[in-house]
Order: C-alpha cells, then sequence, then structure tokens
C-alpha cells in the first residue's frame, strides 16, 4: 500500500519545514543531553543524557522505531545536521551547485559497513561505563556530532551515517525486516530520466545525502528516509510503501560486513543478556572496571564470542548440511552470507528481549529525571522524587517468550526461504537458531 | 498433511504447553532463611531456591553503602544501611523465577545489580522451550507451501 497517495502526508514531507521543526526540536534534545552529561549529577539513572538517552530512546528505537519504521529514527536523527548544514551552506536554501568544502569521495575500501562495525564494538566494549557515566555519554555524544561534522568538510555527502556511525550500522542491517520503504514507483520511467536529479540533485533539492541511487534500491539498509528524492524527483516516481514484515530478506543479498553485522548484534544481545541482566556480580565488574585484567579477559571474550564462536559454529552447522555443496569459487562463502540473514530478524527479537526489560525495570527514571533533568534538585513539573518502581513487572517474562519464540519462528522461516534460494537445506540454520534462542531463554528467564 | 489440520494440531500443543501441569515435588513448607549481602553491584548469594508455600526470610547486609532488594513479582522491598541488616520475610506463595534488584541509587551499576529467585521450578523456561520447539515444528510441517515461492 502506497503511503505516499495520502496528500496530507505527501506535502509534509515535501515541504522541508515540518521535517526541519522536529531537526530543531531533537538538536535541542542532543546538545542539552550533551550539557546534562558533561555538567549534570554523575548519578546515572537521575541525569537526563543517561535517562533519556539510554532509556527513553533506546527504548523508543529498538521498541518501535526499527521494528516498524526501519531508518525512521535517521530520518530525524540531529547528530549529521550541524555537518550536513555547514556542508551546504544552508539550512532550507536551494542549493547551490558550487562544492563548499573539499567535497571527496570515501576512498572504496572504506565503502562498506566494517568502520561501523568496528565503532559499534568499541562503544560495545566499554558499555557498561558508557550505559552508566553520565560524563562518557555526553563525551561520546559530542564526539559523534563533531565526527560528523568534520567528515561532512572533507568528504561529500553524509558520510558519518554511511560508512562511521555506530548506531546507523545496526540500524540499516534491522531496517530490512521493517513493514516500511521508500521505492521508486516505476523502473521505465527512472530508465527514461535525464540527469537523475535524485541522484545528482537539482534546483529542488540534493542528490541523495546517503548516496544512494533510488531507481536501484532493494533493501532498506542504506536509505536514510531523509526525503530528498521525494523532493528531487520530477516525475513524481518515490514512493513509500507498507509491506509485509521483512520483505527485504527474501532474496538475501548480504556481504561479508553485513553478515558480520548480524553476528555483531546477536552476539552482543546475548553478552548484555548475561552480563547485565544476569545474577552474576564477578561478570558486572570485569565489565565496568575498564582497565583491569579481568576487563581484557572481558573484552577478549566478547570479541571471541562475536567473530570466532558464533559465525564458527554457523560455518561448522553448514559445512555439515545435507546435500551437495555449494560449488564454484567463493560458493561457500556466498551460502554463508545469503544464510547470515536469517539470523537478521532473530538478532533483533533478541534486542527487544533484552530490552523490555532493562526499559520497563527503569522507565519510572522518566518521569523524575524530566523534572530534574541534570540531578540539582530542581522541580519542574512536579514529578521530581516520583519513586523508582519497575511497571509491569508480570508481563514482563511472557513478553520476553513472545519476542524470542516469535523472533525463532520469523528467523527460521526466513532461513527456508534464503535456503531455497541458495539451493541448501536450511536445516542446520534453524537448529542454530534454535540452539541461540534457548541460550537467550535461560539467560532472561 | 492437511495445512488447517496441522494448524488446530499446533494450537491445541501450544495450549498444553502452556497450561498442563508440570510435575512438582510436594514438600511441606519450611522456613528458609538467606543471609544476603549486598555491596556494590552485586548480591552473595545471588541466586535463591526456594519451594513454593516456604517462609522465607532474608536478612539483607550492606557492606558498603546503602542497598535494597526488591523483589520482582511479588513486588516487595527493604533497604540496609551501611553495616546495617535489614529483614523481609514473606511466604514464596508464587511459584517460578524472579529477579531482585537494588532499590536504593548506590552508584554507577546500580541498574544492574540483581540476583535470582526460584521458587520451586522455572516453569516458564520449560514452557518457553516447548513453545520453540512447536514453533519450529509447525515451520517444518508448512514447509511444503514454502517451497513453491
Ligand atoms: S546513521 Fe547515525 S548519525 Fe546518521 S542519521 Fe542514522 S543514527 Fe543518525
Ligand atoms: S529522479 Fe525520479 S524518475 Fe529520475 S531516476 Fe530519480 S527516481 Fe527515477
Ligand atoms: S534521497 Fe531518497 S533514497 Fe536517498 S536517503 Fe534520502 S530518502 Fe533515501
Ligand atoms: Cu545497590
Amino acid at each position: 500500500m502506497e503511503l505516499t497517495r495520502l496528500p496530507l502526508l505527501k506535502s509534509a514531507l515535501k515541504s522541508r519545514y515540518p521535517q526541519l521543526a522536529v531537526f530543531i526540536v531533537m538538536l535541542v534534545g542532543y546538545i542539552f543531553a550533551i550539557l546534562a552529561g558533561l555538567i549534570g549529577t554523575p548519578v546515572g539513572s537521575h541525569n537526563f543524557s543517561i535517562v533519556f538517552v539510554w532509556i527513553a530512546w533506546w527504548a523508543i528505537l529498538i521498541l518501535v522505531a526499527v521494528p516498524f519504521f526501519g531508518r525512521g529514527w535517521c530520518a530525524v536523527c540531529p547528530i549529521p545536521l550541524p555537518g550536513e548544514w555547514l556542508q551546504r551552506g544552508a539550512v532550507l536554501a536551494p542549493p547551490d551547485k558550487k562544492p563548499k568544502w573539499l567535497n571527496l569521495r570515501v576512498p572504496k575500501m572504506f565503502r562498506n559497513i566494517w568502520l561501523q562495525n568496528l565503532s559499534f564494538l568499541l562503544l560495545a566494549l566499554f558499555s557498561s561505563v558508557l550505559l552508566t557515566t553520565p560524563t562518557i555519554t555526553g563525551i561520546v555524544l559530542a564526539a559523534m556530532l563533531f565526527a560528523a561534522i568534520g567528515l561532512s568538510m572533507v568528504f561529500e555527502r553524509r558520510s558519518f551515517c554511511r560508512y562511521l556511525c555506530p548506531v546507523g550500522g545496526f540500524i540499516g542491517l534491522y531496517s530490512q525486516t521493517a513493514p516500511a520503504e521508500l521505492r521508486i514507483k516505476d523502473k521505465q520511467v527512472c530508465a527514461k530520466c535525464e540527469g537523475k536529479p535524485c541522484y545528482n540533485g537539482s534546483d529542488t533539492g540534493y542528490g541523495c545525502p546517503w548516496d544512494v541511487f533510488p531507481g536501484g534500491l532493494t533493501k532498506n539498509t542504506y536509505c536514510g528516509l531523509c526525503m530528498e528524492c521525494i523532493r528531487t524527483c520530477p516525475y513524481d516516481n518515490i514512493a513509500i510503501n507498507l509491506r509485509p514484515f521483512s520483505a527485504d530478506l527474501a532474496k538475501p543479498s548480504a556481504k561479508m560486513d553485513e553478515a558480520f553485522k548480524a553476528f555483531i548484534m546477536l552476539g552482543s544481545a546475548m553478552i548484555y543478556a548475561g552480563v547485565l541482566l544476569g545474577p552474576w556480580g564477578a561478570l558486572k565488574d570485569a565489565a565496568y572496571n575498564v582497565g583491569t585484567g579481568a576487563w581484557f579477559i572481558y573484552a577478549a571474550t566478547f570479541l571471541g564470542i562475536i567473530f570466532v564462536v558464533l559465525p564458527g559454529f554457523f560455518a561448522l552447522a553448514l559445512s555439515l548440511s545435507p546435500g551437495p555443496s555449494p560449488n564454484g569459487r567463493g560458493g561457500g562463502v556466498r551460502v554463508f552470507s545469503s544464510l547470515s540473514t536469517s539470523l537478521i530478524p532473530l538478532g533483533l527479537m533478541f534486542w527487544v528481549a533484552f530490552s523490555v526489560s532493562f526499559v520497563l525495570t527503569n522507565a519510572s527514571y522518566i518521569l523524575a529525571a524530566l523534572s530534574d533533568p541534570l540531578g540539582l534538585g530542581w522541580n519542574l513539573f512536579g514529578t521530581a522524587n516520583a519513586a523508582w518502581r519497575p511497571i509491569l513487572t508480570s508481563m514482563l517474562a511472557p513478553a520476553q517468550t513472545l519476542a524470542l519464540v516469535g523472533g525463532l519462528a520469523w528467523s527460521a522461516h526466513t532461513a527456508q526461504r534464503s535456503g531455497h534460494e541458495a539451493n541448501v537445506s536450511s536445516i542446520p540454520v534453524i537448529v542454530y537458531c534454535f540452539i541461540a534462542t534457548l541460550i537467550m531463554l535461560w539467560l532472561l528467564l | 498433511m492437511n495445512p488447517r489440520f496441522s494448524l488446530v494440531l499446533l494450537a491445541m500443543a501450544g495450549l498444553v504447553v502452556a497450561f498442563a501441569p508440570l510435575p512438582v515435588s510436594f514438600t511441606a513448607p519450611q522456613t528458609r532463611t538467606f543471609e544476603l549481602d549486598a555491596r556494590q553491584f552485586a548480591y552473595s548469594p545471588s541466586e535463591l531456591h526456594v519451594s513454593p508455600g516456604d517462609t522465607v526470610t532474608i536478612r539483607l547486609v550492606s557492606t558498603d553503602v546503602v542497598h535494597g532488594i526488591y523483589i520482582d513479582g511479588y513486588d516487595l522491598s527493604v533497604t540496609a544501611d551501611p553495616g546495617q541488616t535489614a529483614t523481609l520475610t514473606f511466604v514464596a506463595d508464587k511459584p517460578g523465577s524472579f529477579r531482585f534488584r537494588c532499590n536504593v541509587t548506590c552508584g554507577a551499576m546500580h541498574p544492574f545489580m540483581i540476583g535470582k529467585l526460584t521458587v520451586g521450578a522455572n516453569d516458564w523456561l520449560y514452557r518457553s522451550i516447548g513453545f520453540s520447539i512447536l514453533a519450529i515444528l509447525g515451520l517444518l510441517s508448512a514447509r511444503p507451501l514454502i517451497t513453491d515461492y
């Protein structure tokens, strides 16, 4: 179903003002979170930066935005804006064609998501400190803002979003499961279209900031839903559609960087479930005391699970698979990466099950932090003393089971399809997903 | 197999997994007392096992700063000042596995200061594993439909 048929939505997207209004609110909130992190109370659960970033934003992102809107968050994300405005030399004005800064192309070797995999892991290894220490959260938020500005000055388009953002990598991966997409309506129209303004820009808007040619979109991963192509396409050939869940995974097309992203996210969810929500104090100590011997062991184990154990057993399972082995050079690699797309729904639902627990137990901090964002004893809305209280704890276990079992079925179904596509049995992948789900159930329940 | 028939079968099996009573070993209710040390950011012992119907007393001892305990599902809590002992007594009348967590902000990792109370067996875990197996079986039995893609 085409959503852009709705005239109100269409004109709201074509105009730059509604988006700008959201941008400004987001940017103000973001800068406030940086300041709160740096100057507010060091007590995480009473600091706006921790409570609004890691509880409120995270809950909305992983429970709503990604599963239902894919890259929807990127459509309103404030991080790349200052850089983009500087790069364009304009906030709203139609583009003038002269590049204002270096405008280099990102070198070919970096045009993949390996750097995003690394930047995510870098944060993941320090996550216990990052999640709980306002100054660190403030510094990381500021660093992302400045990295985006710096890259915008050197490279063309949104190179930070495409190649470096630690969040953007997994949003892109999981956006393939969302029931919404931006696509062209008619390939013939694009074929005849002179100049491809959606990619090259025109006087109605900028060429795709995400360096994507909309006419070639087959998956959501790299389209940031910035809506520029809706403004630039002279033939009104861009649509936002509702579609079945995980439509992009029907014909998997994953490269190794994306395959490893799936393992990284799956592994991180399992490790966090054990370390953060488990009853084992020694693990928490190791994860929190960055730089100690225990932390190095924790970090090495973390990386070992993600880069060796999970992909290793996956490859092993595939190699034990009955039936003819994929022949031809790179056949095994191709099967590995295309079947790894089956882990995408599983990983997303692991994150949902993990986050739902964290969010329900800590949601009550949001009220208090709203009234006293810096932890300085303010009481703006009279809710500063709202007591901490987990909500809906009786719903928690059933909700987690629903997410995990649903994710397992969803992944097994995806495996059946991609196995069929790649002409190999899906049973080993299904068994792999089943075992991963058992571990996650045991960790969370 | 007729797909509609297997769906009905699957739904029935799901209900059995969800609600069938699991075997319980009947033990007369006892009185159980636990000495629970709380420090930043862990309890020790961090996993408590009791039987349904037991009268449980938790003597919470804070060894560094103020800590507390809140038991999910039972919605009970108590806090203990540094070096002090606080006592919480209740009847473990709800079976299952419950997280307990610190309810006083006690430092950075406070939100993750968590332990686990299991009353009887962790039935829901076994039921969830049952659901997982059913989900896979259901999909595999529907596989003929999928190869038509
Ligand atoms: S990729 Fe990262 S910085 Fe870019 S819009 Fe998405 S979340 Fe924001
Ligand atoms: S501008 Fe429109 S018609 Fe032209 S290539 Fe882009 S999407 Fe197709
Ligand atoms: S210009 Fe179009 S294709 Fe490119 S990121 Fe924006 S919305 Fe997606
Ligand atoms: Cu505590």
